[in-house]
């Protein structure tokens, strides 16, 4: 039944959830946001809750608390734990439980650690404040624990203050900090999402381990399965706060029932067909030489060459730091490189964007990570649209108008949303409206950066494969900027590895993707997650046997 | 650090210059009064003859260029010239004020800050309680009444219903120090009252602004009590604001006390600013201008350093 051959005994049940039901208020109204879910937790089980942004998946897990966000309310059904009543219990009750016997371990710890405390007083503050520990006695365990989550110089790093540690570093103090009362249930609310591939393995491994040796019931929240699939015992999946299918680990993953989970089982299944390079005699845009830093601190791009040809999807990978994005500015000019030059179709562009023509900058366009930030709240989808239009190539209101509709029209939304807010669409429909924005200049090249990273697997699915008609339809050339292995497989034609403002590989996406690879390409490909509930443990093995 | 020392000399810096500024405007300011010390002591009457003769013996028919650089010169020599109307040096007269004036403003600030704090973290903890909303309306409406009227107030009911304080705050330097803080009482709770609502409610929202960040719900999670999460968690990261807020009291305290010194009749620079006004004793009113800017400047300054040491980040770099 355990990912571990059973190493450990499932025991009596710990948690028990009978319909619950919760209430978030928007407009002065409360809409039901988790609609009667059933939920039973054994000691030493791990349990995944696994969904899409609104699955209500993080507002069930701290409902094991006895904790409503605010703005929310437990408005029906029982939570017991070990005997306990949640919604029942007083303030003080819960208070006593929280932190001693259910802990939690947030998405952010950048942000879940206060920025006015050293880590291990906030390790301590836990048991000393439950009357569990002596401060000194706490601060010991903190440092064992540190060492076993395999923190750098784990007897000091406690005394370190949250931003000065990484964010890998970070999370695993997390982690210790919940283990502190050794609790019998531990909530892990995507405690991996915001960290880099790389990263992940070793905090994914360290928790764990963790989990496995102190034998803690854990709910493992997350919306990515393949990460589920190596923590958890038994998976529920969510959708739109109901239950949608619940079951043993590998036996949904290998057989899932519901149309749902197979389509999420599936998503990384898109690819795109391997094409050759059509030869040309110059590249569309060719970046020489280019090396670019943020004031006069160090270079953030370091000699930079790459060549991109007409029609083809280019993606640029690497982990956070890696100067992807700077090399978007570079290109664009809105950071003006120290030396190189940029050329588009064989003509070199000035530096800064303040000094290219009009026409220049039409060639270039850019979609944003964040769609919700790249759009103005307060203009209506055909001013967004339509800014362009008039900007760029100076269309009268009514050619406008007859592009906004061929322009919806091709992100495949109907004619009626051009009339629309913002914020009244989801977050795909405003990621189509920036695409649709970016279309409407008559680009030659579109820069794309980390365009899915902010959408659902779903959502960012479609995106993909409307990207890929458009590039069929139209011939535009695509820059990829990403950190998500997953999305290069499926769209690129070439790939472009970089590490700390330099390229340490790049070519044919075949040639990347296929051994031997670059070192660090390898440790980027071993290092995402994948269905396989074995993963985990034989990559770790394979890199141990390695050193 | 040595970025932090940096700052503060940068700041010092350009505080000198704000100084250097505000000499040039309290001087141009006090030329475009009408009238001169002249006028004021010999009266209408007097012969323009007379008028001018006093004039050149006080220095006053010099043209204002170079009353102006000779008195920035004698400042720079710690030296602020002579009263015109008694002929004593000004930074003796001033010197003995100024030290009434923040010894009644240090009164007040240690009575107000750390009862505006403790209110304000009180306030917080008990958000849109009874409570909350009493200290909002007693707070609010103290500072809506003026001064005097404040201070009256408060002479009618602590100096003449029951006589607890004198109404009037006569000090001199061979009083003890345990008297003259009886003696300042009434100015100082007048005082209190005005700037307690301000800082208490920056406070108080500070506080609350920082309650939905992820790390006070984890607060929450890790089981602490409120009144914890509140003193341990948020405060600490509550302060610059509130630090910049006291500050700007703390300098009201030392610069606004003009009517307060006025209706107890205490011996403080305002006190002595106002009758230097009256008796268009120039010098004197130019350097108590100066003082109050220089305590201005200052104030502003270490508000400034007080919150740069405040940040985590700041104070201990990567």
């Amino acid at each position: 039944m355990s990912t571990d051959g059973g190493k450990h005994e499932m025991g009596e049940v710990l948690l028990e959830m009978r319909g619950l039901r919760i209430e978030g208020q928007s407009d002065e109204q409360w809409h039901e946001i988790v609609n009667g879910i059933d939920l039973t937790l054994r000691r030493g089980e791990v349990l995944g809750l696994i969904g899409e942004s609104g699955a209500g998946k993080s507002t069930i897990g701290i409902a094991s608390m006895g904790f409503a966000r605010p703005g929310c309310r437990i408005s029906g059904g029982t939570i017991v734990f070990d005997g306990i009543d949640m919604t029942a219990a007083s303030e003080e009750t819960k208070r006593e439980i929280r932190g001693s016997r259910i802990a939690y371990v947030a998405q952010s710890a950048a942000a879940s650690f206060n920025p006015a405390h050293k880590l291990i007083d906030q390790y301590s503050e836990t048991p000393v404040q439950h009357g569990i520990l002596k401060a000194a006695e706490a601060e010991q365990d903190a440092k064992d624990l540190y060492r076993r989550l395999q923190l750098p110089d784990p007897d000091n790093i406690g005394y370190r203050y949250p931003h000065q540690v990484s964010g890998g570093q970070l999370q695993r103090a997390m982690t210790a900090m919940a283990m502190a009362c050794k609790p019998d249930l531990i909530v892990f609310d995507e405690p991996t999402t915001a960290l880099d591939v790389t990263t992940q393995i070793e905090v994914l491994a360290a928790i764990k381990d963790v989990v496995r040796q102190s034998n803690t019931a854990a709910i493992y929240i997350t919306h990515d399965l393949a990460v589920v699939a190596q923590m958890a015992d038994r998976i529920m999946v969510l959708r739109y706060g109901d239950l949608i299918e619940e079951g043993d680990a590998r036996e949904m993953l290998a057989n899932p029932k519901e149309d749902y989970t197979r389509q999420l089982v599936a998503v990384r299944t898109y690819k795109k067909e391997d094409a050759a390079a059509a030869p040309s005699e110059r590249p569309l845009l060719d970046v020489q030489d280019v090396s670019a830093a943020y004031g006069n601190t160090l270079l953030v791009l370091q000699d930079i060459d790459l060549q991109v040809e007409r029609g083809r999807t280019v993606a640029i990978v690497g982990e956070s730091g890696s100067g992807k994005s700077t090399l978007a500015r570079a290109i664009t000019g809105l950071l003006p490189p120290l030396k190189g030059k940029v050329l588009f179709d064989g003509e070199e562009l000035p530096a800064s964007y303040k000094a290219r023509s009009r026409d220049q900058l039409r060639h270039l366009q850019m979609i944003y990570q964040m769609p919700d930030t790249a759009l103005n709240p307060r203009q209506k989808v055909r001013d967004v649209i339509g800014r362009p239009l008039s900007f760029y190539l100076g269309m009268d209101s009514q050619a406008r108008e007859k592009r906004i509709l061929e322009l919806l029209d091709m992100i495949e939304l109907p004619a009626d949303f051009a009339d629309r807010y913002p914020g009244e669409l989801s977050g795909g429909q405003k990621q189509r409206i920036c695409i649709a924005r970016a279309l409407a200049a008559n680009p030659e090249v579109i820069i794309c950066d980390e365009v899915t990273s902010a959408l659902d697997q779903l959502v960012a699915e479609e995106i993909l494969k409307l990207l890929q008609r458009l590039q069929d339809d139209l011939g535009v050339t695509y820059l990829f900027i990403t950190h998500d292995l997953a999305t290069v497989k499926a769209i690129s034609d070439e790939i472009v590895v970089m590490l700390q403002g330099r390229i340490v590989e790049q070519g044919e996406k075949h040639e990347i993707l296929t051994p031997p690879h670059h070192e660090y390409t390898e440790l980027l490909l071993s290092s995402v997650p994948e269905m396989d509930p074995d993963w985990l443990d034989s990559v770790l093995e394979k890199r141990k046997a390695a050193q | 650090m040595t970025e932090i020392l940096t700052m503060v000399a940068q700041r010092l810096a350009l505080g000198l210059l704000t100084l250097f500024v505000v000499s040039l405007i309290i001087f141009l300011g006090i030329e475009l009064l009408p009238g001169d010390l002249t006028e004021a002591i010999l009266g209408q009457s007097a012969t323009p003859e007379t008028v001018a003769a006093f004039r050149k013996e006080l220095g006053l028919d010099l043209p204002p260029h170079t009353r102006y650089f000779e008195w920035l010169g004698g400042i720079l020599q710690g030296d602020f010239g002579k009263s015109l109307a008694n002929q004593r040096e000004i930074s003796e007269l001033i010197g003995v004020r100024f030290a009434n004036t923040l010894f009644l403003a240090a009164i007040a600030a240690i009575i107000s800050v750390p009862l505006a704090v403790t209110l304000g973290v009180l306030a917080a903890l008990h958000r849109n309680s009874f409570f909350d909303r009493s200290i909002n309306v007693v707070t609010l409406s103290s500072i809506s009444f003026p001064e005097f009227f404040v201070a009256y107030i408060l002479i009618l009911f602590l100096a003449v219903n029951v006589n607890i304080f004198p109404s009037i705050s006569n000090v001199s330097a061979d009083l003890g120090f345990w008297e003259r803080v009886y003696r300042v009482m009434l100015p100082a709770l007048t005082l209190t009252l005005v700037v307690v609502a301000h800082m208490m409610r920056m406070t108080r929202a500070s506080i609350i602004n920082l309650l939905a960040s992820p790390y006070i719900e984890m607060a929450n999670l890790k089981g602490l009590s409120r009144s914890r999460i509140i003193v341990h968690h948020a405060l600490p990261n509550a302060l610059a604001p509130i630090i910049n807020v006291i500050v700007i009291n703390l300098a009201y305290l030392v610069v606004g006390v003009v009517i307060v010194e006025v209706v107890f009749v205490y011996p403080g620079l305002g006190q002595l600013f106002v009758d230097s006004v009256i008796k268009r004793d120039v010098p004197v009113v130019q350097g108590s201008c100066l003082i109050f800017a220089a305590t201005y400047i200052l104030l502003n300054l270490t508000a400034d350093v007080l919150s740069i040491l405040s940040n985590p980040r700041l104070l201990h770099p990567k």
